[in-house]
């Protein structure tokens, strides 16, 4: 469960996120949709831990990102974007790696290594150094690095940028088997469709603040636009400009 | 410190397999010294080598005007050859460098000596060129002691002894011993070790934030549940260690390189035998922890690696800085030397080169004050890398 309560940030004399609130629950997929620059990843690297808000608060299942960000990040598996892994290092030593830092003993860590590697299909290029992986092949390993401590909360940035249609599908299915295992999945997009698809709460932000938190059907209804894309753009439009 | 552990270990793992960082810490660092050293070492032997047992070729205008100088000269392994046309045509050639010295003897020449007027001669030479100097110095000394050879015989001609010329007799007392007179070049030595610890180091000090960042790594790392200190810290000593095991070699290279230099033909004889060698790894110890966090602290100021080389590169040239000063100045070592890291360490390997009685309390301040400022330094690091300027 995230919490986010009137959270502000601003880099300089950008405020990126200005006022921004909503609730991600166990058990089901948050979307955070907006526009290039609409302070989704600022939103996401508060939560997990890697920036502070200026003012506001946030919170992992009751752990303060700011007060107490290590036990916030116990509870969180975070893809940022662009995510980057060791090139030295093979997949599955990439993988082991983050488990060993998250603390899991050697059995355990041998057994959620297997169990990922499976899940996420990377058997074929486990043993490879990450040096010359595809851009598919780097975010399934990232992402299977990020739940190898089996998180509760997951929070992904743009997982899909740049993943062609078989990578998207898979990483669909998981997100969904992850919802069905209970787990609180939130990720940002800046396309529609995709969220459409699979959340069952979008929260739609445009220039740092919330413009619409509903789902799909919802949101259809509060702008009066059948289409999900007019509903977008008529949300957008609704926040105004700054 | 299990973190810390996991940490260290792969980033050595990692870092094993990177040639850059195998290239710089195990090829570059340790060889470059030694290899520097050997080419300057062969170089002024072989100059001296030069002075006694070449023959030097001296081009002379008006030969026919002086054959028993001639034949002198000869005897003094100088081997007298034609030369220009006239004076002013010498003193063309030599201005061009066509000759590096160039001896005009006048038509007047014998009619002067046997009148007993000082005779005139001209030597041509070059004085900036240092390296035509020394032939130079090689004619006028041969010519001067022809003169003196004439002098006394022409004050025994007269029933004089020739004595009456010396009344001074210097005789030149050297108390410098063998490897006293090594400090100098070896002095050098010390910077070796230095520069070859920094390079062991110095790629694994940039990973640790501009590298990270650039790979796109540092956030997700940052969102595991550890603390930043751990991290830092893990990644630390394995610097430390590349560090260490670049210093290793080096000292190696050079206990190994010096056995094969013929030293003793410039008079030197380096104390630097396997107790040395660990001694000078043990004062250099303290020194690793300094320069990791010194490295790793200006890397992450940096936006981006090659941003953090150019800047390293300067972190490379630093300590050269008071090793240079005490060199010029030639200082001896002090009390108050003793807390600047890279000049305490440098004063105290040159004793030990020199074989001199190294001053404990010297060496422990040396020790404590390095350790002291490395420890500065990488607390410093640690709060640098809380700060949120870190992602870039």
């Amino acid at each position: 469960m995230i919490r986010v309560n009137d959270i502000y940030k601003s880099f300089g004399k950008i405020r990126a996120v200005q006022g921004v609130s909503f609730d991600a629950p166990d058990g089901k997929i948050t979307g955070l949709l907006g526009p290039n620059g609409a302070g989704k990843s600022t939103t996401l690297r508060i939560l997990y831990t890697v920036l502070k808000p200026d003012q506001g608060s946030a919170s992992i299942d009751g752990a303060d990102v700011v007060t107490a960000s290590l036990q916030a990040r116990q509870r969180i598996g975070a893809l940022p974007h662009g995510a980057g892994l060791y090139p030295h290092l093979t997949a599955r030593e990439n993988i082991a790696y983050y488990a060993k830092l998250c603390g899991l003993d050697d059995h355990t860590l041998q057994e959620r290594v297997e169990s990922i590697v499976d899940l996420l299909e990377i058997g074929d290029f486990a043993e490879r150094r990450s040096k010359g992986f595809s851009h598919g092949q780097r975010t399934k390993v990232a992402l299977a690095r990020a739940l190898v401590h089996n998180p509760q909360n997951i929070i992904l940035d743009e997982p899909s940028n740049g993943l062609d249609v078989m990578a998207t599908r898979s990483l669909r299915d998981l997100i969904l088997k992850l919802k069905d295992a209970g787990r609180c999945v939130l990720f940002s997009s800046h396309v529609m469709q995709e969220v459409a698809a699979l959340c069952d709460d979008i929260v739609i932000i445009a220039n740092g603040k919330v413009a619409i938190d509903d789902s799909a059907d919802g949101i259809r209804q509060r702008t009066g636009r059948d289409d999900l894309e007019d509903a977008f753009v008529r949300a957008i439009e609704m926040v105004g400009p700054e | 410190m299990r973190t810390l552990i996991t940490v260290f270990v792969k980033e050595v793992v990692d870092n094993f397999r990177d040639r850059r960082t195998l290239a710089s810490a195990l090829i570059m660092g340790p060889l470059f010294g030694p290899l520097l050293f050997a080419f300057v070492i062969n170089l002024s032997i072989e100059r001296s080598l030069d002075d006694i047992e070449r023959n030097l070729e001296v081009p002379v205008i008006g030969q026919e005007h002086a054959p028993n100088l001639m034949r002198y000269l000869r005897s003094h392994n100088i081997d007298v050859v034609a030369g220009p046309m006239d004076r002013a045509a010498a003193v063309e050639a030599v201005k061009t460098g066509a000759h590096d010295v160039v001896v005009f003897v006048p038509e007047s020449f014998g009619e002067q000596l046997a009148g007993s007027i000082p005779a005139q001669v001209d030597l041509i030479s070059d004085r900036a060129n240092t390296q035509a100097e020394r032939d130079a110095r090689r004619v006028r000394t041969a010519l001067h002691s022809y003169s003196q050879e004439l002098a006394a015989m022409r004050l025994v001609a007269r029933g004089v002894s020739p004595m009456v010329l010396r009344p001074i007799n210097v005789d030149d007392v050297d108390v410098s011993t063998p490897s006293g007179r090594s400090a100098m070049l070896l002095g050098m030595m010390s910077y070796f070790f230095i520069f070859a610890l920094l390079m062991g180091g110095m790629y694994l000090a940039i990973d640790t934030t501009a590298g990270e960042r650039e790979r796109g790594s540092l956030e997700p790392i940052l969102s595991l549940p550890v603390t930043r200190n751990q991290l830092m810290l893990g990644k630390i000593a394995a610097t430390c260690l590349f560090m260490a095991m670049s210093l290793l070699l080096s000292l190696g290279s050079f206990y190994v390189a010096l056995k094969f230099m013929p030293l003793e033909q410039l008079g030197m004889t380096p104390n630097f035998g396997a107790r040395t060698v660990f001694a000078a790894f043990l004062l250099l110890l303290p020194f690793m922890l300094l320069g990791a966090s010194l490295m790793t602290l200006v890397a992450s100021f940096t936006k981006s690696y090659k941003e953090a080389q150019t800047w390293l590169s300067v972190v490379l040239i630093a300590p050269t800085l008071p090793i240079l000063i005490v060199s010029i100045l030639t200082l001896r070592p002090r009390l108050e030397f003793m807390f600047v890291p890279s000049l305490s360490q440098h004063l105290l390997l040159v004793d030990m080169i020199k074989n001199e009685p190294v001053n404990l309390l010297h060496a422990a301040i040396s020790v404590l004050s390095t350790l002291a400022i490395g420890a500065m330094l990488t607390w410093i690091c640690a709060r640098l890398y809380r700060r949120e300027g870190l992602l870039g």
